[in-house]
């Protein structure tokens, strides 16, 4: 075990991957010798060679369209977009090919591609810098989307991603890169896709986010103890496919209640999802309508006024009191 | 049948003054000498800015900045030779070019701030607001040329980017589209030898980024960026073929980053200090300033005067930048023209939550 953040762990998994198999590449833009604008490729060009570690010219499309001739020839591309404004550059290659090829090819082409991106504001950085585009890609059939909160899961996850058979777009929590750190074991594991997290028993209402959200959310959970609210918290951890063994559900059987916090704007999003969903399995048992913390439907302001559009404590809490007290 | 040529090009340099601040006499521009002037006085405010916006960002008094240092002559020449209604697609590093179309200092200061009133379009001008997703407003340009030229308003267009910016689609697809339609577009490359971490080099194996208009059927040209005098040269050129219906032109303008890619970056990851010597020797601020004193319109008692005074307007600049307040619920008013009944639901409810 070593203690580390969450860019630490998505590095040493890196490390790991690359290591343990000779067919997984990294590229993008300034990964190689720079390691990345975040460091989160630092040292693998060093240590893997300019092969195996791409400088790629500036062109997203042609990040991800290169790395679809990779898979299918035979590599495990680990493409990196350097911040998640930019995934959209590649749509078209994304949706229209990494997502159906499999579908296409009736099966004979495999997609093995982790498209890393930092994602979530909170770091005053530029337009376009901040994105949460879960929403985006987990409605497209045939992609995985995945959102660690934490740098075990980040490791784990993103192992489980690299050595899986469809395009996951890896989304890190930028805000998380390096506030916080966790215990994070030096040999090889890997944290099941389409698997959440119950992080913390409760009985009173179940409290579900992802990503860098955790955070607050959990934080929030922690002044809901304070009222006498024990919440149950999940993080879903995988977006797409989403809470494969149910644990929302199961959760939502005990509790009867349901606050879900999405960093992203609210309408059309993974929120909304997860209520359907608890609507259409577990109707029965719930006791209060199910509520969303969002983002607002909006762009992500500038610096200054930021931290007026991201959920914070006082919002989740105030929905959680809400939902208790029906 | 014997083989043919069927196509054979090359591309000029352009570049007027020496390390001396001698001018060639065939090449040198006829510009007035309260023009050449006050160009001089524009690139030393834009200057001063830039190191502000830096000092204001490494102090915690503004966000992320990304410093034009080394590419005004690029960014102020091509501001000089615009008409106010022309069309103007800027990047993210061209708050010069900005500046030297009027808008107001503090605007820029304002948003770097984080603050989106600082965005605006300045008064008077069509310019889009700078652009962050690399290379995207290149192909803006040609739409706006397009409808100057369908509208007949005499108006061209013009973009401004990146080496890095050179390798994304919509840069060859922008080239082609005005290249078949002859659109009064201009195209203008800073290839200030990196993109981030990423050399010049390793863009593409061209050996210019000026060839590349070859491709698109379309007039490229390299010149010294950092020369005021060879953009003058190169750019009221590009800009009259433009206006008389000839067609795009593709300017590659040689110059360097003297500062980081964004206050968020470390140059010492990726190149020696002492790569910017030689380039300094080129710096306007040197090279054209020998000119002017040749042409005994300036000395240290101008500069003086002038130094105090850019420093006077940009502290102006700050403390105006630094007084703005908005509310944060401004973030629900620009998101449609109307407000939608969902919006002004939740517009209420931040009120409600926050007070404000
Ligand atoms: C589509 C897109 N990809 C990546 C980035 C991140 N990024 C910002 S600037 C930059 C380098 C741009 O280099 P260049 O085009 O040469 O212009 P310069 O920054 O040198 O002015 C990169 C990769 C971005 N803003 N947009």
């Amino acid at each position: 075990m070593t203690l580390m953040t969450t860019i630490q762990a998505i590095n040493a998994g890196l490390h790991q991957e690359m290591g343990r198999d000779g067919t997984v590449i990294a590229l993008g833009e300034d990964i190689g010798h720079e390691g990345g604008v975040f460091r989160a490729t630092d040292g693998l060009q060093a240590k893997f060679g300019k092969e195996r570690v791409i400088d790629t010219p500036l062109a997203e499309e042609n990040i991800i369209a290169t790395s679809i001739g990779m898979a299918a020839a035979g590599l495990r591309p680990v493409p990196e977009i350097q911040f998640s404004g930019f995934v959209g550059v590649a749509h078209n290659h994304i949706v229209n090919h990494c997502a159906r090829l499999y579908y296409r090819s009736r099966g004979k082409t495999k997609m093995p591609i982790t498209i890393r991106t930092p994602s979530g504001g909170g770091i005053r950085a530029l337009e376009h810098h901040c994105e949460c585009i879960e929403a985006t890609y987990a409605h497209v059939p045939g992609l995985k989307v995945v959102c660690p909160s934490n740098p075990y899961d980040a490791k784990g996850l993103l192992a489980s991603a690299i050595r899986g058979d469809c395009t996951t777009l890896f989304e890190e929590p930028t805000r998380l890169y390096r506030s916080i750190k966790a215990e994070v074991p030096d040999e090889e594991y890997t944290v099941p896709i389409g698997v959440a997290n119950v992080v913390q028993q409760g009985d009173k209402v179940t409290l579900v986010s992802w990503g860098p959200q955790m955070k607050q959310t959990l934080d929030a959970a922690e002044k809901a103890k304070e009222h006498g609210i024990l919440c149950e918290v999940i993080d879903l951890r995988t977006i797409s496919p989403l809470d494969e063994t149910d644990e929302v559900v199961k959760s939502v059987r005990k509790t009867g209640r349901l606050v879900v916090v999405q960093e992203a704007p609210k309408s059309f999003g993974v929120a909304a999802e997860v209520i359907a969903r608890v609507n259409e399995r577990a109707f029965d048992s719930l006791q209060a309508a199910p509520m969303r913390v969002c983002g607002w439907d909006t762009q992500l302001p500038l610096g200054t006024n930021e931290d007026f559009f991201i959920p914070d404590i006082k919002r989740i809490l105030t929905a959680v009191q809400k939902s208790a007290g029906y | 049948m014997p083989e043919t040529i069927a196509f054979s090009g090359h591309v000029k340099h352009v570049s007027v003054l020496d390390e001396e601040g001698n001018a060639d006499a065939s090449l040198e521009p006829t510009l007035s000498q309260e023009e050449l002037v006050r160009r001089y006085v524009i690139m030393s405010t834009t200057r001063a800015f830039d190191r502000k916006a830096v000092s204001l960002q490494r102090q915690g008094r503004s966000f992320t900045y990304t410093p034009f240092e080394g590419q005004e002559a690029i960014q102020v020449t091509a501001a000089r030779l615009l008409d106010p209604k022309d069309w103007a697609f800027p990047s993210y590093r061209e708050s010069a070019f900005y500046l030297a179309r009027g808008a107001p200092m503090s605007m820029l200061f304002t948003y770097l701030k984080g603050h989106e009133d600082g965005m605006a379009i300045p008064d008077k001008t069509n310019d889009f607001p700078l652009s962050i997703p690399v290379g995207s407003q290149i192909a803006h340009a040609p739409g706006a040329a397009y409808a100057n030229k369908l509208l007949k308003n005499g108006k061209i267009a013009i973009a401004f980017f990146g080496d890095g910016a050179s390798s994304q689609g919509d840069f060859h697809e922008a080239l082609n589209f005005s290249g078949i339609y002859k659109l009064p577009v201009v195209f203008i490359c800073t290839n200030n030898q990196y993109a981030i971490s990423t050399p010049r080099m390793m863009q593409t194996a061209s050996e210019t980024i000026a060839q590349r208009a070859m491709g698109y059927g379309i007039h490229g040209v390299q010149a010294d960026g950092m020369d005021p005098l060879a953009m003058e040269h190169v750019l009221s050129e590009a800009f009259d073929r433009a206006r008389k219906g000839e067609g795009p032109t593709l300017v590659e303008a040689i110059a360097y980053r003297f500062g980081p890619h964004s206050t968020a970056d470390d140059p010492k990851k990726y190149r020696e200090d002492a790569e910017a010597d030689p380039w300094r020797k080129l710096d306007w601020a040197v090279r054209y300033r020998k000119y002017l004193e040749r042409k005994g319109l300036w000395n240290n008692d101008v500069q003086a005067k002038l130094d105090a005074a850019i420093v006077t307007e940009v502290e102006a600049a700050v403390a105006k930048a630094e007084e703005f307040k908005d509310s944060p619920s401004q973030m629900f008013d620009f998101v449609y023209p109307q407000m939608t009944a969902e919006l002004q639901r939740q517009k209420a409810e931040f009120s409600e939550v926050y007070g404000l």
